[in-house]
C-alpha cells in the first residue's frame, strides 16, 4: 500500500466526493417536489433502534454475498446479470434438499450449503457453456435463465412444496430444528439476532480476495480481464477462464440465500426475497470489486434501505426517495471514481515530466 | 483507494451516533408527526402496512386506504401508513410492524398475506397491540391479539359468474387468475359455479398467468391469456389479476367482447377507454373491514381469529356502474338473497 498523503488525499476524494453529488441531488429532488429537507436528512442520520441494526446487518450480509459472485464477474470483464436466478434456484434446491433432514444437524447445513453452489454453478455454466462454444452474450442468456429459473422454482414448490390450512403461500419442508441457527447476540438490546452465517460472508470476502490477489489462477483472470489480447499471449487459456469464472460466480451466487434460510426462513417458499442478485450488481459497482469496499457497500445499501419505513412514518415522504437516494449514490460514485481516476493521471504525468525537466536540467548543465 | 469507503462509512455512523446521542427519544417525533388531525376523544392510532405498490393501485391497496380514510373522518382516530419496498423478506415487513408500534400505533393492519409470518412474530412480540391481516387465516399469523379479516370471495364470483352466463351467446366464458393460490382459486371456483346455476351446458375456460406474484402485474401476460380465451369463442372473460387485468380489458375492447373486473368497480377505476367493456365487477370491500376493525378498537372490543366477511356482511359484491347488468339485475339480487339465505352454498375449490 502506497501511503503517500497526496494518494491518501486523491483516494478519500472520491468517496466523499460521491457521497456529497448524491447529498445534494437527493436534497435537490426533495425540496423540487416540496418535502422537508432537514427533516430527511435527520431522520436519516438518526442511529436505528438495535432490532433494526441487526436487519441492517443481516441484509448486508445478504447483499455481501451477492456481490462477491457479481464482483467475480466483473474481475473477468463479465456480466453476470443472472445471480438472481442462480441465486434463487440454488436456493430452492438447497431448501428442498436440507427440508429432507437426511443428515443430522451441523452436517445438514453444509451439505445444503454444497448443493446451493454446485446448483448455482451449474445453472451459471449454461450461460457460460453457451459463451465459450456459441458466443452467446453472458448478458443475453442469463436473464433469460432467470427467467426460466424463476418458471422452474414455481413448477418445483408446486409439485414439492406444501400448504399449511389457511395459508396462500406454498413452501418446501421446513428444516429439522437441529439444523437451524439461533444466530450472535452480536448486537446489545436487540431481540433479534444476527445471521450465524454471517461467518460464512465473512468466509467467502477473505477467499475471494486471496484466490483474486494472491494466487495464479486469480493473476490470470485479472490478466484475462485487464486484456485478452496479452492473456493470450502470455499463455492464458481464455475460454477455460471465462468458463471456470462465470460457474464461480454461479456457485457463490448459490450461498446468498443460505444465511436467511437456516437464520430466519427455514423453508423456501412466496416470502422469499426477491431482486437480490441485482442489488448484488450495485454493492459490487459501488464497492469497487473489493472485498472491504463491497463490505462498506452492502452496510450502505442496506441501511438506506431499512431508512425506509422512518422516512415514511417520521419525515412523511414516498419509500421511492429511498430508490432515488441509491442511484444517485450510484452515479455519483461512478463518475467520482472516473473523475478522481483522470485527476490522479494527470497529477502523475506532470510530476513524471517535471521530474524529467530537473534531470534534463541537471543533466544538461556544465560540469 | 478501496480502502477509503469503508473510513468514510466508518466516519459518517460515528458522526451518526453522536447526532443520535443529542436527539434522545425517537418515539415522541413520531407521534407528534402523525397527522394532526383527530385524537380528540379517543387515543386509538390505527396504522396500515402495505405491500409494494401501497396508496393509488386503483384496487386492493386503495380500498384499504379508503377503509383508514372513513375511520379518520368518522371515528376522529389519528393514522399513519407505510408501503414494502421492493424485495423484502419476513424480517424487513416485520420490522416495518415494529415500527409502527414504536410510533404509538395501537392498531396496525397488515394489507395482504404476505404479512402472515412477519403479523405472528411481531404480535407475539407486541402482546398490548391490537393487529389485523387481511387474506390471511393461516397458523402462521394467529394469535390472540390478531384479527384474520378474509372475504367470501366465492360468493361474490358466483354473482359475476351467472351475469356472465346470461349475457354469453356463444356460451362459453373465461376465468383468469394472476396466481394459482387458493385465494384466487377461491374466485375461480365462485365463478365457474355461478355460470353453471344458469347454464349448467356453459363451457368456463381457465388459465392462471404465474406461479408467482408477478401474475399480478403483468399486464401483457394477461392481454394475451385473454386474447386466446376471446379467439376460442368465449366472449366474457372475468379476472382476478390486479394489475394484469389491464391487459384483460384492453383485448376484450379489441375483440369487441366484454369483461369483469375485480376488487374494485373497476368500471369506474380502470382506463378511460377500456371502461365501457366491463360487464361488471366482482367488489371486495377491504375498506369495509379495515373500518370494521378500527372501530371495534374505537368501541373498546377485541377482534381476534379469523373474521369471514361475505355477502351478508357486505364484504362483497357485484358493481352496477355502466348499467350493463340493469336488465338481469332481479335475478342477480335473487340469487344474492339465496346465498345470503343458505339455500345456496358456493364451493370454495
Amino acid at each position: 500500500m502506497n501511503l503517500n498523503p497526496r494518494r491518501i488525499a486523491l483516494t478519500l476524494a472520491a468517496p466523499v466526493l460521491a457521497i456529497a453529488v448524491a447529498f445534494v441531488i437527493t436534497s435537490l429532488v426533495l425540496a423540487a417536489v416540496g418535502d422537508p429537507v432537514g427533516t430527511v436528512w435527520k431522520v436519516l442520520l438518526d442511529e436505528p433502534r438495535p432490532r433494526t441494526l441487526v436487519n441492517i446487518v443481516n441484509s448486508a450480509t445478504t447483499y455481501y454475498i451477492a456481490a462477491v459472485a457479481v464482483a467475480i464477474g466483473f474481475k473477468m470483464k463479465l456480466f453476470n446479470i443472472g445471480v438472481d436466478g442462480q441465486y434463487r434456484i440454488a436456493s430452492f434446491g438447497a431448501a428442498l434438499v436440507a427440508g429432507y433432514g437426511w443428515l443430522p444437524g451441523p452436517l445438514n447445513i453444509i451439505f445444503a450449503m454444497l448443493v446451493a453452489m454446485l446448483i448455482g454453478g451449474a445453472w451459471a455454466g449454461i450461460a457460460a457453456w453457451l459463451k465459450v462454444t456459441r458466443g452467446v452474450s453472458e448478458v443475453i442468456s442469463t436473464i433469460m435463465l432467470n427467467t426460466i429459473s424463476a418458471g422452474l422454482v414455481g413448477w418445483g414448490l408446486r409439485s414439492w412444496g406444501q400448504r399449511p390450512e389457511g395459508s396462500n403461500s406454498r413452501t418446501t419442508t421446513p428444516i429439522p430444528e437441529g439444523s437451524r441457527l439461533e444466530g450472535i447476540a452480536l448486537i446489545p438490546d436487540a431481540p433479534n439476532r444476527v445471521y450465524t452465517l454471517i461467518l460464512l460472508a465473512l468466509l467467502v470476502g477473505v477467499a475471494y480476495w486471496f484466490i483474486i490477489n494472491k494466487t495464479r489462477f486469480g493473476f490470470d483472470l485479472r490478466a484475462a480481464g485487464a486484456s485478452e489480447t496479452a492473456a493470450v499471449a502470455s499463455g492464458v487459456d481464455y475460454k477455460r477462464m471465462i468458463f471456470i469464472s462465470i460457474v464461480a460466480s454461479g456457485a457463490v451466487a448459490g450461498l446468498v440465500g443460505m444465511p436467511a434460510f437456516f437464520g430466519l426462513d427455514h423453508a423456501y417458499g412466496m416470502n422469499f426475497q426477491e431482486g437480490v442478485g441485482f442489488v448484488g450488481i450495485g454493492v459490487a459497482l459501488l464497492g469497487r470489486n473489493h472485498p472491504v469496499g463491497i463490505a462498506a457497500a452492502a452496510l450502505l445499501w442496506s441501511w438506506l434501505e431499512k431508512s425506509s419505513d422512518g422516512l415514511q412514518l417520521q419525515a412523511g415522504v414516498s419509500p421511492a426517495l429511498v430508490y432515488i437516494i441509491q442511484g444517485s449514490i450510484l452515479l455519483a460514485v461512478v463518475v467520482a471514481y472516473e473523475v478522481v481516476a483522470r485527476i490522479e493521471k494527470r497529477l502523475e504525468q506532470s510530476q513524471v515530466s517535471r521530474q524529467l525537466q530537473a534531470r534534463e536540467a541537471t543533466e544538461g548543465a556544465p560540469a | 483507494m478501496r480502502h477509503s469507503l469503508l473510513k468514510v462509512a466508518a466516519l459518517s455512523s460515528a458522526a451518526t451516533l453522536t447526532l443520535a446521542a443529542c436527539g434522545g427519544s425517537d418515539s415522541d417525533t413520531d407521534a407528534t408527526s402523525g397527522g394532526g388531525e383527530g385524537g380528540e376523544g379517543t387515543d386509538v392510532k390505527a396504522c396500515l402496512a402495505y405491500d409494494v405498490g401501497g396508496r393509488g393501485d386503483q384496487s386492493f391497496n386503495d380500498s384499504a386506504a379508503k377503509g383508514l380514510d372513513r375511520a379518520k373522518d368518522e371515528l376522529k382516530i389519528e393514522a399513519e401508513e407505510v408501503e414494502a419496498s421492493q424485495g423484502e423478506n419476513d424480517a424487513a415487513r416485520e420490522d416495518r410492524l415494529n415500527q409502527l408500534v414504536d410510533a404509538g400505533c395501537t392498531n396496525v393492519i397488515g394489507v395482504g398475506f404476505i404479512y402472515a409470518t412477519a403479523m405472528g412474530n411481531a404480535a407475539k412480540a407486541n402482546p398490548d397491540v391490537q393487529f389485523a391481516i387481511i387474506d390471511d387465516a393461516s397458523e402462521a399469523s394467529a394469535g390472540d391479539n390478531v384479527a384474520q379479516l378474509t372475504f367470501a370471495e366465492h360468493e361474490g364470483s358466483f354473482l359475476v359468474g351467472a351475469a356472465a352466463a346470461m349475457k354469453s351467446k356463444s356460451n362459453k366464458v373465461g376465468f383468469i387468475g394472476g396466481m394459482d393460490v387458493p385465494l384466487i382459486n377461491k374466485f375461480e371456483a365462485g365463478f365457474e359455479a355461478g355460470a353453471k346455476e344458469v347454464n349448467p351446458d356453459i363451457e368456463v375456460q381457465t388459465k392462471y398467468l404465474a406461479e408467482d406474484g408477478s401474475g399480478f402485474a403483468d399486464p401483457a401476460k394477461g392481454q394475451t391469456a385473454a386474447e386466446g380465451m376471446f379467439d376460442k369463442g368465449a366472449d366474457v372473460v372475468y379476472h382476478a389479476a390486479g394489475g394484469s387485468g389491464a391487459g384483460v380489458f384492453k383485448a376484450a375492447k379489441a375483440a369487441k367482447k366484454m369483461a369483469i373486473g375485480v376488487d374494485s368497480d373497476q368500471a369506474k377505476t380502470a382506463e378511460a377507454d377500456v371502461q365501457d367493456v366491463i360487464l361488471t365487477s366482482m367488489v371486495k370491500n377491504v375498506d369495509v373491514a379495515v373500518f370494521d376493525n378500527i372501530k371495534a378498537t374505537v368501541d373498546g372490543e377485541k377482534q381476534s381469529g379469523n373474521i369471514v366477511f361475505d355477502l351478508k356482511a357486505g364484504g362483497v359484491d357485484y358493481a352496477t356502474t355502466g348499467g350493463k347488468v340493469d336488465d338481469i339485475k332481479d335475478k342477480l339480487e335473487e340469487y344474492k338473497q339465496k346465498i345470503i339465505d343458505g339455500d345456496i352454498t358456493v364451493p370454495e375449490k
